[in-house]
């Protein structure tokens, strides 16, 4: 299987996708570890996938998503943005209501 | 020339912004796995221009990073970007 293919088998398989630096548990890079902690505060369950693991996913995300830098975040299958949007949606509380629109629960007290 | 100067040469090239303003913080990230040795790696952008009106922030960052290809290539790591439109709220 293609690196392409993997990456579109990832993001249709798990609602909420994140390509990281490192782990939910140990994000290796400061702005992994700022989505890491906006997903854990809402309480959504995420799958992080550590491009630090494999070279070709690293690459491979980044032609995938036509987006230069890691993390990167994906819901539904849809490419969301990376450190500095999601911050910015989150902030104004448009991630929490896109993740709603999508029928993913949040947390109810997880306000910006 | 400075990474700093030739990306805010192509920048204002690119979409004539109303303000720009570049700051170099590579030092913030130094030891971390996208730093080399004599930094430039991460820069934040604050930019306004009409060409980010009526577009997404996916749509808009795309565009940024779409004019500095040549140095995400070349050793560019990171970007921090705030884009938004005159009259717009930044985002």
């Amino acid at each position: 299987m293609g690196i392409e293919q993997f990456i579109d088998n990832e993001v249709k398989n798990s609602d909420v996708v994140l390509f990281m630096k490192g782990t939910p548990q140990f994000p290796m890079c400061g702005f992994s570890g700022q989505l890491v902690q906006i997903l854990d505060y809402l309480g959504v369950p995420y799958k992080g996938l550590n491009v630090l693991d494999n070279e070709d996913l690293r690459n491979g995300i980044k032609t995938y998503s036509n987006w230069p830098t890691i993390p990167q975040l994906y819901v539904k299958g849809e490419f969301v943005g990376g450190c500095d949007i999601v911050r910015e949606m989150f902030q104004a509380g448009e991630l929490q209501g896109l993740l709603k629109n999508k029928g993913l629960a949040v947390k109810e007290n997880a306000q910006a | 020339m400075p990474a700093q100067q030739v990306i805010t040469d192509k920048l204002h090239a690119a979409f004539k912004p109303a303000s720009l303003r570049v700051v170099d913080e590579s030092d913030q990230h130094a030891g971390h796995a996208g730093a080399r040795p004599g930094g430039e790696t991460h820069f934040r952008i604050d930019i306004v221009a009409d060409a980010f009106r009526g577009k997404s922030r996916v749509e808009c960052h795309r565009l940024i990073y779409a004019t500095l290809a040549g140095e995400l290539a070349a050793g560019l790591h990171a970007l921090a970007i705030h884009a938004a439109a005159p009259d717009e709220n930044a985002r």
